[in-house]
C-alpha cells in the first residue's frame, strides 16, 4: 500500500521535507495517480497531499516586473486570468492543450515542472518566458532559472527538503511572434510527439523550446542565434543552414510514439514555417 | 500502514470516511457510498466516465485520491436533476436522443451540466472534450447541451 497523509500549514510542509528519505509530493495528483494506475509507485513510498495548502499557494501575482504563479495554480485558474494571458499569451495557449478540462482543473504548472516529462507542454510555455523556480525549504529559498534546471530524464537541480514554491516570469520586451506547436495523434488530448514553442519578442531576441526531442523540455540555443541573426529578415534563413543547424542541435529518440527522422522533419517544417511567417504583430 | 480519515460532503450529506489514503474517490463514491452513477472508463482521467463537481471544478474521480476530498463539497451525477441546470441537461439529452449505449452518459451529464452552470456557450464542444463517447454520438450531444443552455436562458428570462 502507498502511505500518504496531508500536509497541514507550509511550516508543516517544510519540516515533513527535512526528513530523510523526504517524502514525495503530491500536488493536482494528474500524474501521480496515472502512474500508480501503471503501477509505477513502488511500496512504501510515502507521498506527502500539498493540495490543501491552496489557501498559500494557489495565486498568480503579476506586476510591473514579473509574475509569479504560485505552486497550486492550475492551468485552468490561468486561463480565467485575461490580465495574465494578455501578458503572457503562450502559457494559455499550452495550458488549453493539456489533456481537458478535468486535468487542467486539477494540474499544476509547479506540479508540470516536479514531474519532469520530456513532453511538458507546459514547461516549454514557462522556457519561453525564461521563468525561474522559486525552491523553498527549511533553511530558506533559493532562487533559479528553469533553463538548465533539469539535468537528464526526470533528474532536476532539486536538493532533499526543497519544493517548487513557486514559478516567477520576469517581464521581458513583449512577444512580437510567438506559436506553440504540438504535433501529436491528435489535436485534444493527445501527448505531444514533437512540439515547438516559439517566442519571437520585440527586442529581437527568440526563444525555441522543444518537448518530446530530448530527456527533458529544453531550449535549442543554437536555434535561437540563427533566428536572431537574420534580424528583421527571416528570409536570410535558407533551407541548407536551417537543415544543418537542425541536425546538429536536435537529437531526438525513437521511443513508443515516434521515431528520431520524423521528429527531426517535424522541426525542421516548423522552423521553416516560422521563418516564412513570422511577421511583426 | 496508517488509514486515513476523511470528512467531505457529497450531494449535500456530509460524510466521513476512513481507508487507505490513495483509495481513487470513484471507488469510495461507487463501493462505500454506493454512488453508483459515477462510472470507470479508462481508470487513468482520459475518458470522463467518472467526472463529479468537486468545489465548483469539473474533475475525474478516477485520479483523485479520496485524501484530497477532505473538506470538499462533491456533486455526483445522482443530484444533478435536483439543480436547474442539470434538470436542463437531463431534459435536453431526453429530448435530443444526447444518450445512446449510457456508458459515457453520467459523466456527460455532469461535464454538461457544468458547461450550463458556467454558461459556455460557444465552447461546448471544447469543454465537453474530456468525455469520450464511444458511439460517437457527439453531435446529439452538442445539440442536447446547446437545447439546455437554451432553455436554461428561456427559464432566466421568465423570472
Amino acid at each position: 500500500m502507498i502511505e500518504a497523509d496531508r500536509a497541514r500549514s507550509l511550516d508543516d510542509l517544510l519540516d515533513r521535507l527535512a526528513a530523510l528519505p523526504p517524502p514525495r509530493l503530491i500536488a493536482g495528483g494528474t500524474d501521480v495517480m496515472v502512474q500508480l494506475e501503471a503501477g509505477v509507485q513502488k511500496e512504501g513510498d510515502h507521498f506527502l497531499d500539498v493540495s490543501g495548502l491552496a489557501g498559500a499557494l494557489r495565486y498568480h501575482r503579476l506586476d510591473a516586473d514579473a509574475l509569479e504563479i504560485g505552486a497550486l495554480a492550475t492551468f485552468r485558474d490561468t486561463r480565467l486570468r485575461s490580465d495574465v494571458i494578455s501578458a503572457f499569451s503562450l502559457l494559455e495557449l499550452a495550458a488549453r492543450t493539456i489533456g481537458a478540462t478535468q486535468i487542467q482543473t486539477r494540474g499544476t504548472w509547479a506540479g508540470n515542472i516536479a514531474n519532469g516529462s520530456p513532453a511538458a507542454d507546459g514547461v516549454a510555455a514557462l522556457l519561453a518566458y525564461d521563468a525561474e523556480v522559486v525552491l523553498a525549504s527549511r533553511s530558506g529559498r533559493r532562487t533559479r532559472s528553469l533553463h538548465g534546471f533539469f539535468t537528464g530524464y526526470k533528474k532536476m537541480d532539486l536538493e532533499p527538503g526543497e519544493f517548487i514554491e513557486a514559478v516567477r516570469l520576469p517581464r521581458r520586451a513583449p512577444d512580437r511572434w510567438r506559436a506553440f506547436h504540438k504535433v501529436g495523434t491528435r489535436r485534444a488530448q493527445a501527448i505531444t510527439k514533437a512540439g515547438l514553442t516559439l517566442n519571437w519578442r520585440a527586442d529581437g531576441t527568440w526563444r525555441i523550446v522543444g518537448t518530446s526531442l530530448a530527456p527533458f523540455v529544453k531550449r535549442y540555443e543554437t536555434l535561437e542565434r540563427l533566428f536572431e541573426e537574420a534580424g528583421d529578415d527571416l528570409s536570410r534563413i535558407d533551407v541548407q543552414g536551417l537543415t544543418a543547424a537542425v541536425s546538429a542541435a536536435v537529437e531526438p529518440i525513437n521511443d513508443i510514439r515516434s521515431t528520431a527522422d520524423y521528429r527531426r522533419r517535424v522541426v525542421f517544417n516548423l522552423l521553416r514555417d516560422a521563418s516564412a511567417h513570422a511577421r511583426t504583430g | 500502514m496508517a488509514d486515513i480519515t476523511t470528512t467531505f460532503r457529497v450531494n449535500g450529506r456530509e460524510v466521513t470516511v476512513t481507508g487507505p489514503p490513495f483509495r481513487r474517490l470513484l471507488d469510495v463514491l461507487r463501493e462505500e457510498l454506493r454512488l453508483t452513477g459515477s462510472k470507470e472508463g479508462c481508470g487513468e482521467g482520459e475518458c470522463g466516465a467518472c467526472s463529479a463537481i468537486m468545489n465548483g471544478e469539473l474533475i475525474n474521480t478516477c485520479i483523485v485520491p479520496v485524501l484530497q476530498a477532505e473538506g470538499a463539497v462533491i456533486m455526483t451525477v445522482e443530484m444533478l436533476a435536483d439543480t436547474p441546470a442539470g434538470a436542463a441537461v437531463q431534459r435536453a439529452f431526453l429530448e435530443h436522443g444526447g444518450a445512446q449505449c449510457g456508458i459515457c452518459t453520467p459523466g456527460m451529464i455532469v461535464a454538461a451540466t457544468w458547461v450550463a452552470q458556467h454558461q459556455f456557450r460557444g465552447e461546448i464542444r471544447e469543454m465537453l472534450a474530456g468525455n469520450l463517447c464511444r458511439c460517437t454520438g457527439y453531435d446529439l450531444i452538442v445539440t442536447s447541451v446547446e437545447a439546455a443552455l437554451n432553455a436554461l436562458a428561456k427559464d432566466g428570462s421568465r423570472e
